[in-house]
């Protein structure tokens, strides 16, 4: 009962503050839209005569003050967050630079477009619910005795004020309206804000998400960029390097035993060689690793095949490309489906394995699926989680079905066109 | 005999002119991208074509489709191809026609003079020559399921792998310091626990081999 009270208590209270904040806001609002954008027409027609070119980098941050205002209060009377997303304009720009900065800048014509729905649709919405509050007053005053002053004929809505009891009907119409104003005033301030939300505020919700996901993204591929150069320095400075290196001194030796013991001299001759066959042979597993000579040279759909052909278990590749994708693409989803292959040919204990490769609608589909005992998962450090982390820099997406028994099916898809 | 070769770095192919003309060969043309090279092979009708698989212009694998392109318009051209990498995918391309006279080898290779040469020889008289990688892959990925080829002796594998690589049996016998009917022996046994047909003919021996270890037949 008490709560009942007092929620009816701060129902009325909401009442009169919003019936005041809208009609304050109506009435300072609507001069400032119509100044800002009568301002912003006549200075932006100006800029063919240069004029416009000095004013309309002020005018228009007049225009965006005063929508800032208003984002400051609808977030702090309505709680309706409307973030701001001006581009920034350098401050020591010259006067056309800033001009037309600020004109390419989307929100600039959002703002501008906002103005007259304010002016009207906004104006009408902010006032609303003083008008809900104010007019049953003057119902009641009626009732009480204002009548008598009022000249003949005149209408209180749609009763005809011209005696006590006309005028006594008019308060009972003053009673239900601001019954009605007590549930309606607080949901046609808050429309009001929502309506200024829904012209004034970007998309940014997707915005920040896809700057989240962009972020995120960037930070993997650098990573894994890092990490990877990070190996191929350490595979060349071990590998192929120090056997060059080697190389070179039985080369240095060979020369000053050739005329004393010219069988040691033929001995490490064929040293040398073993030596740089090797390193020819860990060149060419790094080169590999980097970039398959194979996707170079024949593409991702030749290159699958080849892959395929080096796996100890049974492949069938099909493939349906009519063109060829970037080489980044080509190799992300080169060395994802490498890697998808490599996990089937460890963990599922398959015996044979399917790949399918085709462009669909904007995207290229790897479908690697094998008869194997299931049960693959991305994350719990799967070299599926490596995959699924540097699609992600190509907007590329893993999924993975394997249920206990089998059979596994992981499907790469990379947004994408071919050429 | 005439080579017609074709390799677009420079230093690789003055070698290769250097070291098949040190071996009695005789340089038709030396040529440094694919339309040259596919003009040379129809002008000049070599003995045999030693070709890199990547030229320019592309940059892909243009040599290997000038190669194949003129086998199709000469069966039977022999075709020396070398790569820095080896892959089964050209091997199973250049043994598709069946033919003979092809060969695939990795450029170090090379290195090995008399090896690469003798290859060469080989292949312009319509023999095989497979780099022992393609045979490795082909081995390793026929050894999980194949039951034949696991009845084989380890020295019988060994003779295969060699044969495979298009060997004859008296240049088999020499590397497994063997003599030569030890080895008709073992080439009898593989046939015969493989199920293939016993020919007397070198090459077409060999190309049974390598299609059984491609494709179980």
């Amino acid at each position: 009962m008490t709560t009942d009270m007092k929620s009816r208590d701060g129902r009325t209270r909401g009442m009169a503050k919003g019936a005041a904040r809208g009609l304050g806001l109506a009435l300072v609002s609507l001069p400032c839209a119509v100044l800002c954008f009568t301002l912003s027409l006549v200075s932006i027609a100006l800029i063919p005569i240069g004029i416009g070119i000095v004013t309309t980098p002020y005018v228009l941050t007049g225009v965006r003050t005063f929508a800032n205002r208003r984002r400051v209060l609808a977030a702090e009377w309505g709680g309706v967050r409307i973030p701001p997303a001006y581009r920034p304009i350098p401050k020591d720009a010259n006067p056309w630079a800033r001009t037309f900065g600020m004109l390419r800048d989307p929100a600039t014509w959002r703002d501008l477009g906002w103005l007259p729905v304010d002016m009207t649709a906004g104006f009408t919405t902010a006032l609303l619910p003083a008008v809900l509050l104010l007019y049953p007053l003057e119902g009641f005053a009626l009732a009480v005795g204002l009548w008598r002053v009022m000249p003949d004929g005149y209408w209180y809505g749609f009763v005809p004020v011209s005696d006590q009891t006309s005028a006594l009907g008019a308060g009972v119409l003053a009673l239900a309206l601001l019954f009605l104003a007590h549930f309606a005033a607080p949901r046609v301030l808050d429309a009001h804000y929502r309506l200024t939300r829904a012209v004034l505020g970007s998309n940014q919700g997707e915005l920040a998400e896809r700057v989240r996901v962009l972020t995120e993204t960037r930070r993997d591929a650098v990573d894994t960029s890092a990490a990877e150069l990070r190996r191929i320095e350490r595979d060349l400075h071990d590998g192929a390097q120090a056997r060059l290196v080697a190389v070179g001194m039985d080369l240095g030796t060979i020369e000053a035993l050739l005329d004393k013991d010219p069988a040691k001299a033929k001995e490490l001759i064929a040293q040398a060689r073993r030596s740089s066959v090797e390193a020819l042979s860990e060149l060419r597993e790094l080169v590999r690793g980097i970039h398959p000579p194979v996707l170079a040279e024949r593409g991702l759909g030749d290159a699958v095949r080849a892959l395929a052909l080096r796996l100890p278990v049974a492949t069938e590749v099909s493939v349906e490309l009519p063109g060829r994708a970037e080489a980044p693409v080509e190799s992300a989803a080169y060395f994802a489906v490498s890697e998808v292959l490599t996990n089937a040919v460890k963990h599922s204990g398959a015996d044979r394995i399917w790949v399918d490769l085709h462009h669909a609608e904007g995207h290229l589909r790897a479908t690697v699926t094998d008869n194997g005992k299931g049960g693959a998962v991305i994350g719990a450090g799967s070299g599926l989680t490596g995959v699924e982390r540097r699609l992600g820099t190509f907007d590329g997406v893993l999924a993975v079905s394997s249920p206990a028994g089998g059979p596994t099916m992981v499907t790469v898809e990379i947004p994408c066109a071919l050429s | 005999m005439r080579v017609v070769l074709a390799e677009d770095l420079f230093l690789l192919r003055d070698g290769l002119v250097r070291l098949l003309e040190a071996h009695d060969f005789e340089i038709a043309a030396a040529v440094e991208s694919g339309p040259e090279l596919a003009r040379a092979l129809a002008e000049l009708e070599p003995d045999v074509a030693v070709v890199d698989v990547r030229l320019p212009p592309t940059h892909t694998d243009e040599g290997l489709q000038c190669a194949l392109q003129a086998r199709r318009e000469r069966p039977g051209l022999p075709v020396l191809v070398l790569s820095q990498h080896v892959e089964q995918l050209y091997a199973r391309e250049l043994l598709a026609d069946g033919s003979g006279g092809v060969g695939y080898l990795l450029k170090d290779r090379v290195f090995d003079a008399e090896q690469f040469v003798d290859a060469v020889r080989r292949v312009a008289a319509g023999g095989t020559a497979m780099d022992p990688q393609v045979i490795q892959q082909l081995l390793a990925r026929r050894s999980g399921d194949d039951r034949p080829l696991a009845r084989l002796t380890p020295r019988e594998l060994e003779v295969m792998e060699l044969m495979a690589q298009g060997r004859s049996n008296a240049a088999i016998a020499a590397k497994l310091v063997v003599t030569e009917r030890a080895i008709a022996k073992h080439t009898a046994n593989i046939f015969a626990k493989l199920g293939l047909e016993v020919s007397d003919d070198d090459n077409r021996r060999v190309l049974a081999v390598l299609a059984y270890l491609d494709h179980g037949r």
